[in-house]
């Protein structure tokens, strides 16, 4: 008897609570940076793509959904000739980018990708490149890689000393 | 057997190996990088450390390297020691200090042996926070590709580049930490074994430039177990498929043959595949020219044409077995011919003949390399049957093993040893009318024309037994030059000769089939090694083809409706008009190949054909070894394996019995029952019906990525995989996921053992066979106490003779141009010498000419105008004409012809 009286008191007082239902599209939840949803393909801060097709994120992916192919501009600069993810196959645990060397791939607080014809949830690079460095805006992995690529040549990349002089004789 | 303990667990060893090679055939798990079965101990890298014992009651043990310690009887070490894993973690530490932070960008990463055994020593943060040392790279040719940051300065690339392979141009410079690996200048890596640096390098220093081109992690790509196309030797190999293209070939180790390494032939040549030549739908001939066609359109075509008899196949050395034997079902064995030229054919089956009368037999490429004494008739064998010389490289350190075991120092302590032997080096005698790439390690070599490299051989037989048939008129120079090598191979444990079908002569292959059978004879285990000189070349000849000649004549007659061409471009096997001729006398052209050969495009129809790396099928190589390889992928479009194509036309034209050959097995087993002497190919390989623990063997690595993607552009519904009738393998990552039996093993890949060193955990013993047997089934042994056994064959041949007015041409050949399929890789196009004949420096000069200028040259009722160039040590009288090189007409060699200046 009383805990019925209990859990009336209880259905009452909540109707003097704030409402946590939200009028969705209306009013649009906040979602934190980290939430997993779009993926997104970011650019270096100087402009360049960041991703450089290691494959990484294709491996650690659960549900194979994403599939790419390197290739290398004239520089030697490496870049991915086709990037696809397939959306209908994602599910969005973030392995990803958790994978991804050069924070290029990235998981964005979009959820609202849904479509009436699944074809349409296969996205190639032109769909998922933005045009900034995402939630990483500083970090180039071109400065730190030893490898020479257009305007970095060999020596130049942080915390190298320049290239070695075969013919010198200095101890 | 010697008892160890390791860990306190005793085992029983091997007691001639080093305790790292002892650990890794126990299973453990030991990191190093210097060591290499192939190449031995250096004790360089201190990677392999592990702490010693002195006795059980030894608590604290001292830290001695792995790769150093010999077993001995009652040896105490421990791996798993806390000291000695925390050296190992440091010295890895160390390595990694200049490492450049580029794994993402890095060819090797995924197949690493660095990052492997970084992952196995457990170091993982970087705590070194000063500035890395940088060097520039070096542009090293088509085939390697150099990023020399990476390098950790294990020394194996020299070791195995120099002392292994015999190359001059590749070689450590400057010191102390800025050890640089690379060539004194920038150029193409001049050794024709280079790209096993690709492999060799434990980092990304040294990969492979053909795959950078089409990038693909090791996980992603789809594997079948493979045997090499482009020589006779049949090296196994292991392509790597992704979307619809081949990417890449790696060694596929087999104890028995190819080992630890390929050459660069069989390494780079795989881009013909991607080829633009290729012919990937029905070719009909319509409106004077070659059109795509629909399956049906074109196998209604063939059924009226084959329904008029008279039809002739023409099979190929480079064709399967079971492409050969369904044509010959198709036209009967009596209208079956060989697609080879006649004097190919002529010699392949002497060469058979010999090996299969005895009594000398025919070594296995291993055997080869435990050679103690060679004598080389006439072979430029780098060029012909490359990974041979490189077998042949390694012989001439057998009796020189002797000085360290006097020394008593171990075989696999292999600077030590160099040290000991010096300069010193076992008997190798190379005759060939030309300088060959063995001649730095021969002890003499003797340079003349083929009828004067047969006398010699000859001569050594006579002089190795005296009822040998007798060499008249023979020079003292060359009786004594017999002599020696005589004594050489008599003083031998296990004597070798080697020889072949390149200078079109029979009486060398006579001269090699004496020697052997003198020595063995004299009671010596003798080796007699042929090179053949197309992938099946040797299974083509078991079946008994008639000469291509026999073909030729009966098309001059009229007699021929309909020929069936397979995998064949007759213009490589006989001169221009004949073959002309022998097109236009077939009403019907019918050509199945892979590529638009000049031969495809005379044909009325061309059907696609599945290469090496679209079909399976079993080929025989030079030791007689019916070796089987499978299906790396399946094409788009129309190809397929050329017997079911043969298939199909049996069946349109109306022959019911070819319902029955539906898969490989079918028709292996009635290859088998048709041809006894091919009857052992059914076990050269599991049936399609073998299962391990009731799955297929999955030829995708576990971790092949994309599946549900790859396919999404075009629709996002994924399509099943496809299956596969004809093998135990699965087009897929899915099935039996432990070690599948030997000749199954699509690739080498091991838990904690990403990059090609996981054969160390496939293999029996390390650098053994691999477990279970290696793969292949020996069709070829010599018969016991048949009549022709040990007696002698053949005669001597005249002296050559120089003539005042002509030149006596012989056939020259190139690694990198003399093959047809590897003509057709972008790769090592970048390297086919251009057209031209090789004359003697002396001859020139009485003709006037100067290298480089062009000449014209009648031989054999052809004329063609070719560069000069100036062989300086060839004999004088003697010209080469290169074979098979694009540009160069094919002509019967060796012939006299003419050369006159223009």
């Amino acid at each position: 008897m009383l805990s019925v009286i209990r859990t009336l008191w209880h259905i009452f007082l909540h109707a003097f609570h704030p409402r946590v239902t939200v009028q969705y599209p209306d009013e649009k939840p906040y979602l934190a940076p980290r939430y997993r949803g779009r993926i997104i393909l970011s650019r270096d801060p100087d402009g360049g793509e960041r991703c450089v097709a290691c494959y990484l994120c294709a491996v650690a992916c659960p549900v194979d959904c994403i599939s790419l192919q390197a290739t290398e501009d004239e520089t030697g600069r490496r870049y991915p000739e086709f990037f696809r993810i397939n959306f209908s196959r994602c599910i969005f645990c973030g392995y990803c980018e958790e994978a991804c060397p050069t924070y290029a791939i990235q998981l964005t607080p979009d959820f609202e990708i849904c479509e009436y014809n699944r074809q349409n949830l296969v996205y190639e690079k032109e769909d998922l490149l933005i045009s900034g460095p995402g939630k990483y805006p500083d970090y180039s992995f071109w400065r730190v890689a030893g490898v020479e690529i257009g305007g970095k040549g060999k020596g130049e990349s942080e915390r190298e000393d320049p290239p070695a002089d075969l013919r010198s004789l200095m101890p | 057997m010697t008892k160890v303990y390791v860990d306190n667990r005793p085992f029983e060893v091997r007691p001639d190996q080093c305790m790292l090679q002892a650990c890794l055939t126990l299973g453990f798990d030991l990191p190093y990088f210097c060591w290499h079965p192939a190449l031995g101990s250096v004790g360089a890298c201190r990677q392999c450390a592990v702490k010693q014992y002195k006795d059980e009651n030894d608590k604290k043990g001292r830290i001695v390297m792995s790769c150093m310690t010999p077993v001995a009887e009652g040896l105490r070490i421990s791996i798993h020691d806390p000291e000695v894993v925390a050296f190992r973690a440091a010295i890895i530490e160390g390595l990694m200090e200049s490492h450049p932070h580029d794994c993402p960008v890095c060819d090797e990463g995924g197949e690493c042996h660095l990052q492997d055994m970084t992952v196995m020593t457990g170091h993982n943060y970087r705590r070194y926070r000063f500035n890395k040392r940088t060097f520039r790279n070096q542009d090293l040719g088509p085939f390697v590709n150099h990023e020399m940051n990476r390098c950790i300065q294990c020394y194996r690339c020299v070791r195995y580049y120099r002392e292994y392979a015999g190359g001059r141009d590749l070689k450590e410079f400057s010191m102390r930490n800025q050890v640089y690996f690379g060539r004194y200048e920038d150029g193409t890596l001049e050794n024709e074994f280079a790209g096993n640096l690709v492999e060799i390098c434990p980092t990304g220093v040294f990969t492979d430039k053909t795959l950078k081109r089409h990038y693909t992690r090791k996980w992603d790509l789809q594997f079948a177990p493979s045997i090499c196309v482009h020589c006779g030797l049949g090296c196994n190999t292991s392509p790597g498929e992704r979307y619809g293209s081949l990417r890449r070939i790696v060694n596929r180790y087999h104890g028995e043959l190819n080992g630890y390494f390929l050459c660069d032939r069989g390494r780079f040549s795989y881009e013909f595949v991607n080829s633009e030549r290729r012919v990937r739908q029905p070719l009909l001939r319509q409106d004077n020219g070659l059109r795509p066609t629909s399956k049906a359109a074109v196998l209604d075509r063939l059924k009226s044409i084959l329904a008029f008899g008279k039809v002739l196949g023409i099979g190929s050395p480079r064709a399967s077995l079971e492409a050969n034997f369904a044509l010959r079902a198709l036209v009967g064995a009596e209208r079956f011919f060989a697609g080879t030229a006649p004097a190919e054919q002529r010699l392949t089956s002497l060469m058979l003949q010999i090996l299969r009368e005895g009594p000398a037999r025919t070594p296995s490429l291993h055997e080869i390399e435990l050679s103690d004494a060679v004598l080389i008739l006439g072979e430029d064998v780098t060029q012909t049957a490359p990974r041979m010389a490189l077998a042949l490289r390694q012989s001439v350190r057998q009796q020189t093993f002797q000085i360290a075991e006097k020394l008593k120092i171990p075989l696999w302590l292999d600077h030590a040893v160099r040290e000991a032997v010096q300069e010193e080096k076992g008997p190798l005698f190379i005759a060939a009318p030309y300088v060959t790439r063995l001649d730095d390690v021969a002890r003499e070599t003797y340079r003349a024309a083929p009828q004067e490299i047969a006398r010699l051989g000859f001569a050594v037989a006579h002089a190795l037994d005296g009822s040998a048939p007798e060499v008249a008129g023979l020079s003292e120079e060359l009786r004594n030059l017999a002599g020696r090598v005589a004594q050489a191979l008599r003083d031998a444990k296990r004597p070798l000769v080697v020889s072949g079908p390149s200078l079109n002569s029979e009486s060398v292959i006579y001269a090699a089939a004496n020697v052997a059978s003198a020595l063995c004879r004299a009671g010596k285990p003798a080796g007699l090694s042929f090179t053949t000189p197309e992938c099946n070349s040797v299974g083509l000849n078991l079946m008994g083809a008639r000469p291509l000649a026999e073909a030729m004549e009966a098309a001059q007659k009229g007699e021929v409706e309909a020929l069936v061409i397979l995998e064949n471009d007759l213009y490589r096997r006989a001169p221009r008009q004949q073959v002309d001729a022998l097109l236009k006398g077939a009403k019907h052209v019918i050509v199945l190949d892979s590529l638009l050969t000049p031969t495809a495009s005379q044909a009325e129809i061309v059907l696609p054909a599945g290469t090496f790396a679209e079909s399976d099928g079993t080929l025989v190589n030079n030791e007689g070894r019916a070796q089987r390889f499978f299906q790396v992928f399946v094409p788009q479009g129309d190809i397929r394996e050329s017997w079911r194509w043969l298939r199909e036309m049996m069946i349109a034209a109306g022959r019911r019995e070819a319902a029955a050959l539906e898969t490989l097995d079918h028709v292996d087993e009635a290859l088998a029952q048709a041809l006894p002497a091919l009857a052992a190919v059914t076990k050269a390989a599991p049936s399609a019906s073998f299962r391990e623990a009731g799955a297929k063997i999955p030829r995708a690595p576990h971790r092949y990525s994309g599946r549900t993607a790859m396919h999404a552009n075009i629709n996002v519904s994924e399509p099943k995989p496809p299956d596969d009738p004809d093998s135990p393998l699965s087009f897929s990552m899915e099935g039996y996921p432990d070690q599948p039996p030997s000749p199954l093993i699509p690739f080498f890949w091991s838990p904690a053992w990403n990059s090609i060193q996981a054969v160390n955990k496939f293999q029996e013993e390390i650098a053994g066979p691999l477990r279970g047997g290696d793969p292949g089934v020996r069709l070829i042994e010599p018969t016991p106490g048949s009549e022709a056994n040990g007696a002698y064959r053949g005669a001597p041949p005249e002296a050559f003779s120089v003539r005042e007015e002509e030149r006596f041409f012989v056939p020259l050949y190139h690694i990198f141009g003399s093959e047809e399929l590897s003509q057709q890789a972008p790769a090592v196009a970048e390297l086919i010498p251009k057209p031209y004949i090789a004359i003697a420096t002396e001859d020139a000069a009485r003709l006037q000419l100067k290298e480089g200028d062009e000449a014209e040259v009648r031989l054999n009722g052809s004329t063609q105008r070719l560069a000069i160039r100036l062989r300086e040590e060839m004999p004088k009288g003697l010209a080469g004409l290169p074979v098979g090189l694009p540009g160069v007409e094919t002509v019967e060699l060796p012939a006299w012809g003419k050369i006159t200046r223009v």
